[in-house]
């Protein structure tokens, strides 16, 4: 048995074959070196995201998340819920506060429930994994693994929206959080000081309804990471990391500028410096290589 | 029916909207407004919807595509001084007119978004490769490759560092038990259309 | 007494003070120029040890004037407070040491500005008499109130409580005044949800069984004379003349006549309501639906129109904001609200004002009422068939708006009952005998309604009534004065200081209550009220050398000063603020104090010990106002920034108590330049004796053409305006001064 047991709930975008399969698959190299065990919730649904409103009222939305912490109650009953996914810690944690806060809305969902057999009781932590990172394992407890320090690689911490707002992480302020600046320099990196973007938005879901709208927020995410002289964007968040590495080519073509520049998942970065190898780091999931981490993944 | 400066369209979306009780304590500082990264592309921004409920510009509020822009990024939850839930009010307010029918026709993120919830609550999950081509391909064939040659490489990325399968279009990812939970989305959906009868009368 | 002075100086060697300077020489100094009996040194001055040696001379009788050389005068000043000896305060730390670099070079110059200081403290204190109150002062325990409002009722109970007397003088056959015509008050606790009882009638029954205090209703104060301590008071009709300590001016305010507001209706039909109209309304309806005047019907809704002709620059309205009206209108608004939720409330607003937690509570709970608030400009009621519609633009949505309303109440404001405004008696009076003192550079507002009867009548040299400070309100100084006003022993309180609603009254009323009573108390030992609290003495003049100018009577900024029927000045030292602007206004020089006077610091300056022409060390002289500018070279010192060695500072009671002679005095003795630091000054000033630093920039503007004929630079006279927070400022004013000096050479009357 591990030293660290989650209710994992690992979301749509992390599955095989899926655009952030290479955060999951980074962060079970983590979770080896760690002493961390993710127990998947059994038959987890989607929790609609924030885009899944369109189709979607509050009710049956708030029962999506609810069948996935009612799932993780009978399955795990004591362990907290985690998620990778901004998203998915960020809707299904609001789920859990507002069911537990508003008892309407608790037996309407209830109601729900019911049809489809199950019960939320609403007893549960619902985490983000980097919380898990920081206050049950501690930034010094992250720092021992580490063999390859990722030293002269410059990176802007872009922590983006929903890792962020409006729940935050560690307590930190929602115009200047530090944890990801702070983990960068664990691991050996230095970070982008006063990285301007920090927790601007990359236009999220709606880079697929109005790409360039979003495509001019992603331009300013990223000539801010250059300007702070960056090698590479780290970032928590998929939408956030595939909003920044996948339209580079359309927006220089729209712009004219050069960008080439790696956007990475932080665990994919902690996977490399604690000496683990490019695939295990999922580096091979990169659509803009990072080749300074590719390089030190190679060095013995 | 609602007149000009009386309660009625504010009781409306106090009962049927998403966090619609909210609505009445803006206090009209427009932070929310100067904080979102896509205000200047709102027909109208969050404050000014606020009034406009509270002044019964019913048709204008609903029929608007402004709730539409919204990111979900929650620098106004975020920053609003009297702490309202802004985002989930936009949400809820472009759903409930969506359900009445009267959001505008032709809206990008309206489609993108009901047909992302069309896809999870078939099988309970969401498959990005449908997702995508169903919304590059919905205004017809001949759009949906012209989106589909722009997008190209960004899919031939994907397809390359195995974050996009081919293979998903012929089934791939869902719940096992999706009958139940499309059996709870179809009672929540249900409390929910009561819900909005009973006020309607 | 003054004929056997007894001089003696005591220096301390603590604080780095002996590793500085050479204290054997200073306390040669202090014997030799000085001419002081003892001159004694102590390791440690304001020890127990220290002061219990200055303590056995005086016992001893030994001395009978001391100068205590050590920190500044606003330092220990607990530890050197010795009772029947004069005393000067020569500083040698603030002053010296901690404005001096620690080197070779220094030392020399160092030492002369401590002995220079030791030669002006002997000198000043051989100047000096002790104080003791004239005899003249009286005692009566008994405050009157004039005003039976909220404010003036509160003010009389809180006077009560604390022991001593109360009587109420109100106008009006009933007590209570505008607070007894609410309906509710807003709430004064959490959670500021609901508007409360007015409590008016509760007040009523405590102020009747109270038997400290006296009403009389229909009444008015037909004539005040007298003093703090001293008051006679006709009580008009037939009550008579009664004695009091000091007085409460609790009168209130009128509400803005509304028909001045033709765009609003107002007058052409009832549904057009003020505030008060609505608390008339909402009385009627007592917590039922409220009816429309016009057809008795139920408001089904209603619109607030907040600053109706107020903070407005248009012809006829009042320019500022009254306050209470947001949160008023908010109340309003909740009577329908309460009675049925149904009722559309809006308010229409530019900015809202809610102050306070308080405020903001019960603005979220208007909110959550469902009272509509409307950022916008209502520019228009229109009142036709029966119908009123207000038209106004929504600034949040950019567009005219025309609606419908059963009702239409207007937040209008609020006007001081001040009475008459001595400023412009005074202003017409100037005109007539050429005597005025500074130009008036921004026209008065003169609010168009102010009743222009006397409330007071006082029988004041300055007039009738409390001097006004903006728009006819009589406050005087929030920051130099908190609750006073410019007539010592007479307190503003409620709304004809400032607007303001009843919550703000309440702590006004009882922050005058106390004023009230601590001037009687003082008024009884003959000490002076604040800011020189504490203070004994008084101004005494020499009638033989009066010339019966004037100047002190017109010029004193609190009215202190009367005129007897040949016109010398009458002092009424219960009225004195002892700020010694009366001294140096002086042109004859026949006004002085007994520990404070053109000889103390007259002499001060005279004993410096000048060097020549050619010692290439030139003087300065600071006079330095000891409320903001003196403490500001304090903390200068304090904080260890340097400035010239060159400067000789003497603290002043007030810029306003300098008198010309001092500048002349000092330019022939061989000063090079002179400094007057003095507070600011102005519509927003901060001297704390109002006129002060006025008169003083007045006086020294006129000191040019002197100088000129002396054939000397303008330059060598500077007046300054000083804040207490300028202590990066004070040492370069110094030091630009030494260099203006360096760069027009020495003074030549130097010998």
């Amino acid at each position: 048995m591990a030293k660290h047991n989650y209710s994992f709930y690992p979301g749509c975008s992390s599955q095989k074959g899926a655009s952030s399969s290479n955060q999951l698959r980074s962060t079970q190299t983590i979770c080896e070196e760690l002493d961390i065990q993710l127990n998947d919730i059994p038959d987890w649904n989607c929790c609609s995201a924030s885009i899944g409103y369109a189709g979607g009222g509050e009710l049956p939305r708030l029962a999506l998340s609810a069948r996935n912490i009612a799932l993780s109650e009978q399955a795990h009953p004591d362990q907290d819920i985690v998620a990778t996914c901004a998203a998915c810690w960020l809707a299904t944690r609001e789920a859990n506060d507002r069911l537990n806060e508003n008892s309407g809305l608790l037996a309407n969902t209830n109601e729900a429930l019911k049809a489809g057999g199950l019960t939320f009781k609403g007893n549960k932590k619902i985490r983000h994994f980097v919380e898990i990172l920081i206050e049950d394992i501690g930034y010094e407890g992250l720092k021992k693994p580490v063999t390859k320090p990722l030293e002269g690689i410059k990176i802007a911490g872009y922590v983006g929206c929903q890792t962020n707002r409006p729940f935050g992480i560690d307590g930190e302020s929602f115009e200047n959080p530090l944890y990801l600046d702070k983990l960068i320099e664990t691991l050996g990196a230095e970070p982008v000081e006063n990285y301007e973007k920090k927790v601007s938005c990359c236009g999220g879901a709606l880079m697929f309804s109005e790409p360039e709208k979003s495509q001019a927020l992603v331009k300013d995410i990223i000539e801010s990471a250059y300007d702070g002289g960056a090698d590479m964007i780290v970032t928590p968040c998929p939408v956030c990391q595939l909003n920044v590495e996948v339209y580079q080519e359309q927006i220089n073509k729209k712009y004219g500028t050069k960008f080439n520049i790696p956007s990475v998942y932080y665990s994919t970065l902690m996977s490399v410096a604690y000496g683990r190898s490019a695939q295990d780091a999922a580096l091979n999931g990169q659509v803009i290589r990072a080749i300074k981490l590719e390089e030190i993944a190679a060095k013995s | 029916m609602s007149e000009q400066y009386r309660n009625n369209f504010l009781r409306e979306v106090e009962a049927n909207v998403e966090e619609g009780e909210w609505v009445k304590r803006c206090m009209q500082c427009g932070v929310c407004s100067g904080s979102c990264p896509l205000g200047p592309h709102w027909e109208h921004p969050p404050q000014e919807l606020f009034m406009m409920i509270r002044a019964g510009k019913r048709d204008e509020v609903l029929k608007s595509s402004s709730m539409w822009m919204c990111t979900s990024c929650y620098n106004c939850i975020a920053r609003c001084p009297r702490e309202l839930p802004i985002t989930h009010i936009m949400h809820g307010l472009a759903h409930y007119a969506e359900r009445l029918g009267l959001a505008p026709k032709n809206q990008q993120t309206n489609k993108f978004a009901q047909r992302f919830w069309n896809n999870l609550s078939k099988t309970g999950r969401v498959n990005e490769l449908k997702l995508t081509l169903s919304f590059y391909f919905m205004n017809g064939f001949m759009a949906g490759v012209k989106m589909s040659l722009n997008m190209q490489k960004v899919g031939l990325g994907m397809l390359l560092s195995k974050r996009l399968n081919p293979f998903e279009i012929l089934g791939g990812h869902g719940c096992k038990d999706s009958k139940g939970l499309q059996a709870i989305l179809k009672k929540a959906r249900e409390i929910e259309d009561a819900k909005i009868a009973k006020f309607q009368g | 007494m003054a004929d056997k002075k007894k001089l003696g100086a005591y220096i301390c060697k603590g604080c780095g003070i002996s590793e500085r300077l050479d204290i054997d020489e200073l306390a040669k100094i202090a014997k030799s120029d000085g001419k002081v009996a003892i001159a004694k040194q102590h390791d440690f001055l304001c020890n127990s040890d220290g002061v219990k040696m200055i303590q056995a001379d005086i016992d001893a009788g030994e001395v009978s004037h001391i100068v205590i050389a050590a920190c500044s005068r606003r330092a220990k000043t607990d530890a050197f407070r010795f009772d029947n000896v004069a005393i000067a305060r020569t500083n040698l730390r603030e002053g010296v040491i901690w404005v001096r670099p620690d080197t070779e070079d220094a030392k020399e110059t160092t030492q002369e500005m401590a002995e220079d200081y030791i030669r002006m403290g002997c000198a000043e204190v051989k100047f000096m008499t002790l104080p003791s109150a004239s005899g003249e002062q009286g005692r009566v325990d008994h405050v009157l109130v004039v005003g039976g409002g909220f404010t003036g009722l509160t003010a009389a109970l809180e006077i009560a409580k604390a022991g001593y007397l109360a009587t109420i003088v109100e106008k009006t056959g009933a007590l209570g005044g505008t607070a007894a015509q609410l309906y509710k008050r807003t709430p004064v606790r959490s959670p500021f949800a609901d508007p409360q009882d007015n409590g008016i009638a509760d007040l009523i029954q405590q102020i009747e069984s109270n038997d400290k205090i006296t009403v009389h209703l229909n009444a008015t104060v037909s004539k005040t004379e007298g003093a703090p301590g001293r008051f006679n008071a006709d009580i008009s009709p037939d009550i008579g003349t009664k004695t009091f300590g000091s007085i409460i001016q609790a009168s209130g305010f009128t509400p803005y006549d509304a028909t001045q507001l033709p765009e609003f209706s107002y007058g052409k039909t009832p549904d057009v309501v003020d505030q008060l109209g609505l608390e008339a309304l909402a009385k009627e309806a007592n917590g039922g639906a409220i009816k429309r005047p016009s057809d008795g019907k139920e408001v089904k809704n209603v619109v607030f129109v907040q600053c109706a002709g107020q903070r407005s620059e248009k012809e006829g309205h009042l320019s500022y904001c009254s306050g209470h009206c947001c949160m008023t209108s908010v109340k309003q608004a909740m009577y329908f609200k309460d009675a049925n939720p149904t009722v559309d409330a809006m308010v229409i607003y530019t900015e809202l004002r809610m102050p306070g937690a308080a405020g903001e509570d019960f603005y979220r709970n208007g909110q959550d009422k469902g009272v509509t608030f409307t950022k916008g400009i209502v520019s228009e009621v229109v009142s036709e068939a029966g119908k009123v519609s207000v038209k106004f633009k929504d600034l949040i949505l950019n567009e005219e708006v025309d609606l419908e309303s059963d009702l239409v109440v207007l937040a209008t404001g609020m006007v001081a009952n001040s009475g008459i405004d001595s400023e412009i008696l005074l202003t017409e009076e100037d005109e007539k005998t050429e005597e005025k003192a500074e130009e008036k550079t921004e026209e008065k507002t003169i609010i168009p309604i102010v009743p222009a009867e006397s409330i007071l009548n006082l029988e004041y040299r300055q007039g009738p009534d409390l001097p006004q400070l903006v728009n006819g309100f009589t406050d005087s100084h929030f920051i130099c004065f908190p609750y006073e006003t410019r007539r010592t022993g007479i307190y503003a309180a409620g709304p004809v200081r400032r607007p303001m609603d009843m919550a703000q009254a309440t702590e006004d009323a009882t922050g005058a209550a106390l004023k009230a009573i601590q001037a009687l108390e003082n008024a009884g030992i003959g000490r002076a009220a604040h800011p020189r609290s504490g203070d004994l003495s008084f101004p005494i003049f020499r009638k033989e050398g009066c010339t019966q100018c004037k100047r002190c009577t017109v010029e004193c900024p609190f009215g202190a000063i009367n005129e007897d029927e040949k016109g010398y000045p009458q002092f009424n030292e219960a009225r004195c603020r002892r700020c010694g602007t009366c001294m140096g206004a002086c042109p004859v020089r026949v006004i002085s104090f007994e520990n404070y006077s053109v000889e103390t610091v007259g002499q001060a300056i005279k004993s410096v010990d000048m060097p020549d022409e050619f010692d290439e060390k030139p003087r300065l002289l600071v006079l330095a106002c000891e409320n903001d500018a003196y403490p500001a070279l304090d903390m200068a010192g304090m904080t260890r920034r340097e400035y010239s060695a060159f400067v000789r500072i003497i603290p002043v009671r007030c810029l306003g108590s300098v008198n010309t002679i001092w500048i002349s005095d000092a330019l022939n003795s061989g000063y090079d330049g002179i400094i007057l630091m003095g507070c600011q000054k102005g519509d927003d000033y901060q001297c704390h004796f109002v006129k002060g630093s006025e008169m003083a920039h007045y006086r020294m503007s006129k000191i040019g053409d002197t100088l000129q004929q002396l054939q000397l630079e303008t330059e060598r006279v500077q007046t300054y305006e000083i804040a207490i927070t300028d202590m990066e400022r004070v040492p370069k004013i110094i030091n630009d001064m030494a260099a203006t000096i360096e760069k027009i050479g020495m003074n030549p009357f130097k010998f």
